[in-house]
This record gives C-alpha cells, structure tokens and sequence, in this order.
C-alpha cells in the first residue's frame, strides 16, 4: 500500500522585506514578495526522504491561501512532491490560526493521508501551534517539533529537543509530524525538478468543496480580534565608538553607569 | 472574585521563573489557581502561594512524562471544567504553547500566543504581542470561549504575593488519545551552571565573528563575569560552535532580559526576532555598517578578540 504524506506549506511574506498591517488589521500581503516558507522548506525535504525509504510513497503538498500561494506549491513540486492542492476562497481573508487549521484539517481529510508533514511554525505568525491543532482535529497522534524522523512499518520515530530534555517519540500512523530546521537542509529543486513540477497537477478547491461555510472561518470567524498595531518606534540612537585600544573599557563604564556592573 | 487558571511549568517540583511571572500577571485578572502535572507536582505548592496562587490542583500521574502532550490537555480540561476560570494562562515554552492550543479548541475558545503584556479589560483580558520580529505591537483579545493566553518569560516581574495555596488533587480521566504518543527515551538536558537562557537577567551571545568552538571561552568569560546566559546566533550555532539549545531568534530562544551583549553577529531579521525586546542591547562588530548597530544602546566598532577580554577583565576589575 503506497504511504499518503500530506506536507502542510504556507506561503508567507518576505521576513527580509517590510512587513505591515492592512486597514483590517490583517496582515498586508500585496507590498511585500511572498514565498514558500523556509520552515516549510524542512517539512517537504523531510517527507521527501521518508518517500525514499518507503517502497510506494506520494507526496501531496497543500496550502490555504489567496491565489499567489500557488508559487510556494510550485517551489515544493520542484523540490520533488508529486501533486499539490491549492484551497483558495475570498472569505478565508483573515482566519486565524484555529480557523486555518479547521480548513486543513478538513482539505486533509478530503485528499487521504497515512502521515501528515508540518514546519515547526510560520515565518509570519510564528505561532507553531497549527500542527498541534492538527493532530487535535483529526484525532491521531501529534509527533511534534522532531530533529530527526523515521518512518519504518507503519510506525513514525523521531527525536524531540525540548527545554530541559531531549526525547525520543514513537507512535502509530497515521499521525501529524512537524520538523524544526535541524531536520536537515532542504534540497535546491534542480533544472528537471523545475521542468517537471510544470506539469504536477494542482487542484483547487474552495471552502464549499469542503463542506465549510464562511462564518467558520475568515475575520467573522476567528475566535481572536486584534484591537490595534502600531508599529514599535525605532530605537533611539545608541552611543557607537570605534575602538581605539579602550574599547572594552569603555563599555563596561557604559554598563557600570546603567548599573549591570 | 473570578479565577484564572495558572500551567505551572517546574522540573520535578521546581517552579521555573515564567510560571511565577504568569501569578504576577493573573493577578490582575482574578485569583490564580495553579495546576502542576507530574512528579513533584505538590512540591510546587509553596512557592506558588508565595506568589499568589489561592489554590494547586495537581495530579502526578505517570501518563504525563510517558506520553507526549495529550495527557496535560487531558488534565487542564478537567480543571477548566472544575473551576470555570475567567482565562488560562500558560508560560510560552514549545510544549506548553502546543499544550494551550489543544485546550482553546477542545474547549471551543480563542487562543493568543506569545504575549508579553497582559491587562484586565471590559471584554475579558487585552494581550499585548510583539511581531514582525518586534517591528510592531499588537493588542488583542479573546473574542469566544475562556481566553487561552500564552506569555513569553520576562513579561512581567516576580512579586511575592502570599496567599493560601491550598493542595487540591485534580481528578482527570485520559482521553482514549492520550496515549498515541510515546515518549520511549528522554535524556535530560545537562546543566551548564548557567541562568537559563530565556530567564536570565543578562544574555551574552556570540555569532560567526567568534570563529570556532575554542574561542567561545571568550563568550562564556564575559558571561561569567556578569552571571549571564550564554547565547549564540545560528551561524554559530550550524557551524557548531555552541549547542542549538542556546540559539537565540526565530527558530531558536526568544529573550528579552535586561541586557543582550553581541558579539560577531551581524543583527539579520531573524536573529532580531528573538533578541530585539531586550531592555538595554549592546554590540562588539569589527562592521560599522553591520544591522546590529541600529538596536544598541551602546556600541563598540571593533575586533572582538580585542574589546571582548579588555571588557571582562575591566568587569572583574570593578567587581573587585
Ligand atoms: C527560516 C530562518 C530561520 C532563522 N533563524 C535564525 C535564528 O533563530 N537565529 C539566528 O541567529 N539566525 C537565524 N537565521 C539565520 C540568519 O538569517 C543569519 O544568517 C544569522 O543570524 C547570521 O549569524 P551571524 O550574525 O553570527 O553571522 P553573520 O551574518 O555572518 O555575521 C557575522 C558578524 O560578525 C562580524 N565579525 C566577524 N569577525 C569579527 C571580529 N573578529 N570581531 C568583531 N566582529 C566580527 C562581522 O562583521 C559580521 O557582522 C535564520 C534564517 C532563516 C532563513
């Protein structure tokens, strides 16, 4: 029986660019360029080294997102996935985290999975709990936050370095694995990956193809508000000096005066 | 007045300092009952009534070190069920955000990571979040459910607050998933003797001008000098220089203490995201024209080989 993996991707703006706010307070996608998260990058080369050492694998990337997000299924099907699924709907402007994960967990249900593949968190809201929610939502194992996965007879091994310890997981399939950016480095999509990820079908469905109305998600829907943004104020200027052989000496008076001396 | 249910994150009935800071908070929104899983949970009791907790629930069932996540949802639903408290506060290390999560949706309620401020208001509490890697504020609240709140450390200070803390035992019944994930193998992590990174009032980094794991002694000097945490950008951290446990930014420790000390780091976006709350922030970079520069307070253009041991030994000196 061939391994379904379902790779979650979000297509994200810029981190190098200017990111704002629009009016609505949701975040302003049309100013910055937008691209397949990096942290996404680990999850897809991760599920494709899982595909190698199975017998029979499939990839499916999927993403939610305005129409742009297709460049980010684009990058992933060069890297090597086999088919991408594209849910796009205007009313899914502004859903929140819960709300996001309500829309995949259903898309995944939809496409079928044994393994479900996440980042470890966005490079925008950097939240890290949709694969969490994920796991919620379909009742199956959370695998999370791995350094290292495996996956052998129908079981997910991984290690996970927490806070105080570092533990090794294992738990049936199907199951929902996030990977963090020690996983490993993601493969650059070669010419031929490009060429082909051309013709890799990508299907798009929209919320009433999965059986969702408009009130469960998008800013009506979302269980948080935002009251105001206001951007941070630049740091005032600090004091720079260039060392002239006293450098060191003047920094700790600096220190001394700020009393952490 | 109305409760506010407090996750206690302690290692074998230690109490860590984001959880003390969390009673801080919740005060200001009603009286805190903590809940402390696992062992030594009921250790935890009188330093938590010192800081305010009315009550500590505990349960110190072996399902929560055995298994991964799912039975501490388990157990903080049957506390939400047992005393209905007006929000859920939660410290934002990975495991407790992933914690959190779980409880918003299972109890239908909104959820906000990662706060660094939290207030009483008219339509339940407002949190203040730092985004965009600290390039703007945002206030939001919980509009559905029993606010879930995750705080990131450092929010708020340590206040001794005495109230009774009375021990409760919480009764939870594991959901049939609370076993799916097994934890086969935990190696703890070792001390290093140092403050924890994301705790510490001071943080010393070093990045990729530090060239090499040998030269890091310089880092840890200068940190020794001041009691500080030792941390490192992901430069040096791939090159592997220093542990990834002590990576600061987007996809390493977030920290905001007092005084944030660079050196031979450049200041790229994502290290920013985890460094830039920092009260006071000082760098050593032989660039003047290094990002870094443009968050100090105080900043030295130089090599670091040289600034770095003249300012320790310089410390020492006025430390006598
Ligand atoms: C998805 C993603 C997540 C990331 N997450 C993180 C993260 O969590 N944390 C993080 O730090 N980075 C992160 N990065 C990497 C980040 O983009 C930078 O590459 C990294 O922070 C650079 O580290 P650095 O400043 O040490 O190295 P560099 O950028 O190479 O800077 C080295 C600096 O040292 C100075 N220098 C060299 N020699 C000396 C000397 N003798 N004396 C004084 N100064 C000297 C140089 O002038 C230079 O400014 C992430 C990147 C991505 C894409």
């Amino acid at each position: 029986m061939s391994l379904r993996i379902v790779v979650t991707v979000k297509y994200v703006p810029d981190a190098t660019g200017d990111r704002h706010f629009a009016e609505d307070l949701t975040v302003d996608r049309d100013d910055v360029d937008g691209l397949l998260s990096e942290l996404d990058e680990y999850a897809v080369e991760q599920a494709l080294q899982i595909a190698d050492e199975a017998d029979d694998a499939e990839i499916t990337v999927l993403t939610v997102g305005p129409e742009d997000a297709k460049d980010a299924l684009r990058k992933a099907l060069s890297m090597g996935a086999d088919k991408a699924i594209h849910v796009e709907d205007d009313d899914l402007h502004g859903t929140d985290a819960i709300g996001t994960s309500l829309v995949l967990a259903k898309a995944i249900e939809k496409a079928g999975y044994d393994l479900v593949v996440s980042g470890m968190a966005s490079t925008d809201g950097t939240m890290g709990i949709v694969p969490a929610l994920l796991a919620e939502r379909l009742g199956v194992p959370q695998v999370t936050l791995l350094s290292e996965v495996s996956v052998e007879d129908g079981v997910v091994k991984g290690r996970r370095d927490g806070d105080s310890a570092s533990e090794q997981l294992e738990a049936s399939l199907p199951a929902v694995v996030s990977v963090t950016d020690q996983s490993g480095e993601a493969r650059y999509p070669s010419f031929k990956g490009i060429m082909a990820a051309k013709k890799k079908p990508v299907e798009s469905w929209d919320l009433s193809d999965l059986g969702l109305e408009a009130d469960e998600v998008g800013l009506e829907g979302s269980w948080t508000k935002v009251d105001s943004a206001t951007e941070r104020p630049a740091r005032t200027a600090g004091t720079i000096v260039k060392d002239e052989g006293e450098g060191g000496k003047q920094l700790a008076a600096f220190l001394a005066e700020r009393k952490f001396v | 007045m109305a409760e506010v249910l407090v996750y206690v994150d302690h290692v074998d009935g230690a109490v860590r300092k984001p959880t003390l800071e969390l009673l801080t908070l919740a005060r200001r929104i009603g009286d805190p009952v903590a809940v402390a899983l696992g062992n030594g949970a009921a250790d935890t009791a009188a330093a938590l009534a010192e800081h305010g907790a009315v009550k500590v629930l505990t349960d110190d069932a072996a399902e929560y070190a055995d298994y991964l996540v799912v039975p501490k949802v388990d157990a903080l639903q049957a506390a939400v069920e047992a005393v209905s408290p007006a929000a859920v506060l939660v410290p934002s290390s990975a495991e407790a955000k992933e914690i959190a999560a779980r409880l918003a949706l299972r109890i239908g309620s909104g959820i906000i990571t990662d706060a660094v401020d939290l207030e009483a208001g008219d339509e339940g509490p407002v949190a203040t979040q730092s985004v965009f890697a600290a390039s703007y504020t945002t206030r939001t609240r919980v509009s559905k459910g029993t606010p879930v709140i995750t705080v990131k450390p450092n929010s708020a200070a340590v206040e001794a607050a005495p109230a009774a803390g009375s021990v409760e035992a919480l009764s939870v019944t594991f959901s049939d998933k609370a076993t799916g994930t097994k934890v086969t193998g935990r190696t703890e992590r070792e001390s290093t003797g140092r403050p924890e990174l994301t705790e510490a009032a001071i943080v010393v980094s070093g990045g990729r001008g530090v060239n090499g794991a040998e030269n890091f002694g310089l880092i840890e000097a200068l940190a020794d000098s001041l009691g500080a945490a030792v941390g490192a950008s992901r430069a040096a951290v791939d090159a592997g220089w220093y542990p990834h446990t002590s990576q600061v930014g987007q996809t390493g420790k977030s920290v905001s203490p007092q005084l944030y000390i660079a050196s031979g780091i450049s200041g790229a976006i994502q290290h920013r995201a985890g460094m830039q709350t920092s009260k006071t922030i000082v760098a050593v970079n032989k660039d003047a024209e290094a990002p870094i520069f443009d968050l100090v307070d105080y900043g030295v253009v130089g090599d670091l080989f040289e600034v770095v041991p003249q300012l320790t030994e310089e410390i020492r000196t006025r430390k006598g």
